[in-house]
């Protein structure tokens, strides 16, 4: 059935919001392991292309194929059990469970135990609960927050939030993890935090992610291949180096 | 920075509350010192803390606003009333058949709450508060209007009048319309009513600390979120509001097994109810399931109290409703509620280091 090496191959994605070709013709192929950027100035469709992909908005033309398989207009929800996990530009925690409760939630679907051994306290409550805790912890640790695990997820400071969000979507063990400007609001060395971070579960977890930043030296620094969109469309795409010497980019970003 | 409770000791701690306050209780009433008055109160009164819980599961939790809840009680106590009332001379045994009456209030309510979920869960905020609203008044004039009653043939409906019933001489009618149900045998008692507070908050708490409760309160906390990992929403959404009108059933079942006549009037079905239940939930705190109890029984039992202030009753209690709310939710408040807790709790443990030195020295000797 898969004779590649993609994760996830985009087709002629489209859609439009009322008169508004919002993204338009927009084509990705991602191999497994790597780490794709995905850049543009401020409404070029970034976010409504994560949208697309996470099954926010139904695509009015085109194929989403992950592994192999066509999720083209599954709901969010079917398509995070087939694989793809994202966070969000502004921060969406779950901010009044703890920590620890945040990163269960992502665990939800992959441990699971009735109703009933919840409410009257089955010796299978406890056995699966125990599990989900040890796994739940092993990922905080990997983001330096198992410290921090009983605090609500809102007495965070923000660059510990946005890693929760990221620990939160591992937790669903994806094969796809979409990026949305995880280094917005942070300064520099929260930056070079984060870019360490991010290099750092892409070896461990061996994940493939598809990454929107606004931060030219975090995307330099870390992606192997870029697509430049712009007023919906593909500008450019291609290695990191190349795309970012592309002159039409330049005059996108910096104006003529 | 205030850290999180260990939340299995915060349920120890609620039930302790609810079984030291019914041994204080009892041993009042055994004294004499409790009024005739406030003893019948004490049924209704575990009703309400059991509505209260119930709805602080869609409230609180779920984070739904609902004002349709005394419709489920509603529910609760008609189908349990007719339950008893034709099973009394077959069901003899007085334990068994209120069990049962308690289990068939729960799945009617909870049946009644799933069909009302389905469509209803859809809207949010204000619109699902005005609709649950509506449910809860269609199902009491509903109720209002049911004619059933028994005779040899079996069962017979009729929504028009108790003649339409077409009785046999000897037959009789069971449910009146707005007449409601007369001769309910009266099963409930303050003992019975703690033991189903004390179920509900089982129920409730141990769902709250599960999986199914996470995925509820990720729903609250944020939908976008909760949907992009892979939470079932409708699926939680409807497990929360069935549940807790369920148990609002359970509620109905108590309420109504404690009068001789059960009528659905606007004063007990209504959304006046539904409001007075939205009330306890919102002054005891908002997801805080122990506040809801306190709250419902400090404002079920308040204008009892007031009672000799005649006049003046009705002014205190909204003074006290006030007074209530700016001590749970002002900044100031908690802050100071914050530093007295601070100050028990190290006396609190003051207290046991002494103590532990007492053991130590006891050993010795």
């Amino acid at each position: 059935m898969k004779d590649n090496n993609h994760v996830l191959e985009v087709n002629n994605l489209s859609i439009s919001f009322g008169g508004l070709r919002a993204v338009d013709d927009f084509n990705v192929t991602i191999d497994k392991g790597e780490l794709y950027g995905l850049i543009g100035p401020n409404g070029a469709g970034k976010t409504t292309a994560f949208n697309l992909l996470t099954g926010v908005y139904k695509p009015d033309e085109g194929i989403i194929k992950l592994d192999g398989k066509d999720i083209t207009g599954k709901s969010t929800i079917e398509i995070n059990k087939a694989g793809i996990a994202r966070t969000f530009q502004n921060i969406r925690l779950f901010k009044d469970l703890s920590v620890l409760d945040n990163v269960k939630v992502g665990l939800h679907n992959l441990y699971e135990y009735s109703t009933i051994a919840s409410v009257f306290r089955l010796p299978k409550y406890y056995r699966v609960e125990k599990e989900m805790d040890e796994k739940a912890y092993s990922l905080l640790k990997v983001f330096d927050l198992d410290s921090s695990a009983k605090l609500k997820a809102s007495q965070l400071p923000y660059g510990k939030q946005r890693k929760l969000e990221i620990a939160r979507a591992l937790a669903t063990n994806p094969k796809l993890l979409l990026l949305d400007e995880p280094a917005a609001g942070m300064n520099p060395n929260e930056t070079k935090e984060l870019m360490d971070t991010i290099s750092f579960i892409r070896k461990e977890f061996d994940m493939t992610i598809l990454l929107i930043e606004h931060d030219m030296k975090l995307v330099s620094g870390i992606c192997e291949r870029l697509t430049v969109l712009n007023f919906g469309r593909i500008l450019a795409e291609g290695n990191t180096a190349e795309v970012l010497n592309n002159p039409e980019v330049i005059t996108a970003y910096l104006g003529e | 920075m205030k850290t999180f409770v260990s939340k299995n000791k915060d349920n120890l701690i609620t039930y302790g509350i609810v079984v030291v306050a019914y041994a204080v209780m009892e041993i009042l009433i055994k004294a004499g010192l409790i009024s005739s008055l406030m003893q019948g109160l004490l049924v209704p009164l575990c009703a309400y803390v059991i509505l209260a819980v119930s709805l602080n599961l869609t409230v609180g939790i779920l984070g739904e606003l609902s004002l349709g809840h005394a419709g489920f009680m509603c529910v609760g106590a008609f189908t349990s009333a007719f339950f008893s009332k034709i099973t009394m001379n077959v069901i003899t045994v007085t334990w068994i058949r209120f069990t049962l009456a308690i289990v068939i209030g729960f799945i009617a309510a909870g049946l009644i709450g799933f069909l009302i979920g389905m469509p209803v869960l859809r809207l949010k905020g204000d619109y699902l508060a005005i609709v649950t609203l509506a449910f809860g008044e269609i199902i009491k004039n509903v109720i209002n209007v049911l004619y059933i009653g028994k005779d040899s043939k079996g069962l017979h409906f009729s929504m028009k009048d108790a003649v339409a019933l077409n009785l046999e001489p000897e037959g009789d009618v069971i449910i009146n319309g707005a007449q409601g149900i007369t001769g309910t045998p009266k099963n409930s008692t303050f003992t019975i009513g703690v033991i189903l507070i004390l179920i509900t908050l089982f129920i409730v708490l141990n769902l709250i600390k599960s999986r199914d409760g996470r995925a509820i309160m990720s729903i609250r906390d944020n939908v976008i979120a909760a949907e992009s990992v892979g939470i079932n929403i409708t699926k939680y959404k409807l497990l929360a509001f069935a549940l807790s009108a369920a148990l609002a059933g359970v509620a109905g079942v108590l309420y109504s097994h404690n009068l001789s006549s059960l009528m659905a009037t606007p004063k007990n079905f209504g959304y006046n109810m539904s409001i007075m239940i939205l009330v306890f939930v919102v002054l005891g705190g908002i997801g805080n399931i122990r506040g809801s109890i306190i709250s419902a029984v400090i404002l079920t039992l308040l204008p009892e109290l007031l009672r000799g202030l005649s006049n003046y009753r009705m002014l205190i209690y909204a003074i006290v409703l006030i007074a209530m709310m700016l001590f749970n939710w002002a900044p100031k408040a908690q802050a100071f509620r914050d530093r007295l807790l601070d100050k028990l709790m190290f006396w609190k443990k003051k207290k046991v280091t002494v103590t532990e030195k007492e053991g130590g020295a006891s050993d010795e000797r």
